[in-house]
């Protein structure tokens, strides 16, 4: 069985044919290119495979491609070019907070949307926050400050405008 | 590793998704957040012909009071269950437990009825239900019944529905006067399933209990109500010496297996101190 999709990803509409067993994750590598989503577990269990779905995280490898029919998705690769991450990929440089990079699309997406949920998060939050990702490289603690520092940086552009 | 292949359905309604069911003879399984449905396909654990995608259906989702009793639809998301002010409101149990299931990004997939529905004994929301003697509300092709939730979680992934039937809804008793609940858990790490949790909805009139019920979950195979504990606390004061009655009560309610893990007693421990901790709360809390 395929079944024809249709949906709006990064800003532009797609519409493919697809076996229902697809994830939206494998879709997104092998149809669209789109290979800044990574596999780790497929499971669950790491979070590399973090998207936006209708602007809410969630993991590309339990979502089946037919479930996201009619569904806006974002992913690192749209996040980027936007703009809308420029400085939370800054702050990463800044702090060292990646090393292989395999977890760090991953632990963008999920930034991204913490800090547009809660503008201001406790350490304690976004350690809260980054639960279901893994890294096995930087031992977190470089992370959390990035995304401490980003909220602070935009918190601070908001008061003093330049 | 990736699914099996299989067929897709979008039920457009309840009937549809029975009839659905009944044409596949078995070979159907239901999707809602597929959270727990999805890892099992890839695992290769599961290969029905078909899934038969619920989230499409109306009746399933909505959050709702009728006379006292509060109605949450099936599909209603964890995320939703954590954030929504009727089921703060009316059902605080399940405000209090959602932010301990899973990782954010789950809670934004997974639903209350699928987490019911699947009663694995690790999961917070069976005990909730539990605690709070919430009524599940099941459609079949014979119509919709109401079964209480002691009647509802049978065993391991095992509840009271019938192959085919789905669930449409939680219903919680109008709250009291009174009415206190205190939830928590000891997992390794946050979001983590629980080494032990439990869920305890009181009412406290002037310092003592005179209704309590108490659900622990992940210390066996089933989430289980602490009916010792509950008879050593209705009408007492919560001192110390009550307090440690409840708790050696466990004893006779709690009956965990030893696990290459955790040896049972190690989890009958677990569970004491958790009481210990969640009766001192609900003492502050009343
Ligand atoms: C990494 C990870 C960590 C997790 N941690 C936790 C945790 O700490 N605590 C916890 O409780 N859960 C946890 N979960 C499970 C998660 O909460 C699941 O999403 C949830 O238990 C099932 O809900 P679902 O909507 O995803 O159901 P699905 O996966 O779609 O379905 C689950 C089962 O219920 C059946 N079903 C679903 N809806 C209905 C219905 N309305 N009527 C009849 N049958 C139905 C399905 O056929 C299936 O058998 C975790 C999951 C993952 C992947
Ligand atoms: S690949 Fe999706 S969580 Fe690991
Ligand atoms: S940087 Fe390597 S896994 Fe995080």
């Amino acid at each position: 069985m395929t079944m024809d999709i249709e949906l709006t990803v990064n800003g532009e509409h797609v519409r493919e044919s697809v076996e229902p067993r697809m994830s939206l994750a494998d879709f997104l590598r092998e149809r669209l290119q789109l290979t800044g989503t990574h596999l780790g577990c497929e499971m669950g269990a790491c979070g590399a495979c973090l998207v936006l779905l209708s602007g809410k995280p969630v993991h590309a490898c339990l979502v089946l491609a037919v479930q996201a029919a009619g569904e806006t998705v974002e992913t690192i690769e749209g996040l980027s070019e936007s703009g809308a991450i420029a400085d939370l990929q800054a702050a990463f440089h800044d702090r060292n907070a990646l090393q292989c990079g395999f977890c760090t699309t991953g632990m963008m997406v999920n930034a991204h949307a913490l800090l547009g949920d809660n503008p201001a998060p406790e350490r304690a939050e976004i350690r809260d926050a980054l639960s279901g990702n893994y890294c096995r490289c930087t031992g977190y603690e470089a992370i959390v400050d990035a995304i401490d520092a980003t909220a602070r940086k935009r918190a601070s552009d908001v008061e003093a405008p330049a | 590793m990736k699914s099996p292949a299989f067929d897709y359905i979008r039920a457009r309604s309840v009937a549809h998704a029975l009839e659905a069911y009944r044409s596949l003879d078995g070979e159907g399984v239901y999707l809602a957040g597929g959270h727990s449905v999805v890892p099992s396909l890839t695992l290769r654990l599961q290969a029905p012909a078909a899934l038969i995608d619920l989230s499409g259906i109306d009746a399933l989702t909505g959050i709702s009071l009728d006379d006292g009793w509060l109605r949450i639809g099936a599909m209603t998301r964890h995320a939703e269950v954590a954030a929504d002010p009727m089921i703060r409101d009316h059902a605080h149990l399940f405000h209090l437990a959602a932010p301990h299931v899973a990782h954010p990004a789950i809670r934004n997939r997974g639903t209350i009825g699928g987490s019911l529905s699947l009663a694995d004994p690790a999961s917070e929301f069976p005990a909730v239900a539990l605690a709070l003697r919430a009524e599940m509300e099941v459609a079949g092709h014979d119509g919709v019944r109401r079964v209480k939730a002691d009647d509802f979680f049978l065993d391991i992934y095992e509840t009271a529905m019938e192959p085919g039937e789905i669930l449409q809804a939680i219903l919680v008793p109008p709250v009291r006067a009174g009415d206190v609940a205190v939830f928590d858990e000891l997992a390794r790490r946050r979001g983590d399933y629980a080494m032990v949790g439990a869920a305890v909805q009181a009412v406290v009139d002037a310092g003592r209990v005179t209704d309590i019920s108490i659900a622990f979950f992940s210390v066996g195979n089933k989430p289980t109500r602490a009916g010792a504990a509950e008879s050593a606390l209705r009408g007492a004061r919560l001192d110390d010496a009550v307090i440690a009655a409840a708790q050696s009560a466990l004893d006779a309610d709690l009956d965990p297996s030893d696990e290459p893990q955790m040896p049972a007693s190690v989890r009958r421990h677990l569970a004491r101190v958790l009481l210990g901790r969640l009766l001192g709360h609900l003492g502050t809390t009343a």
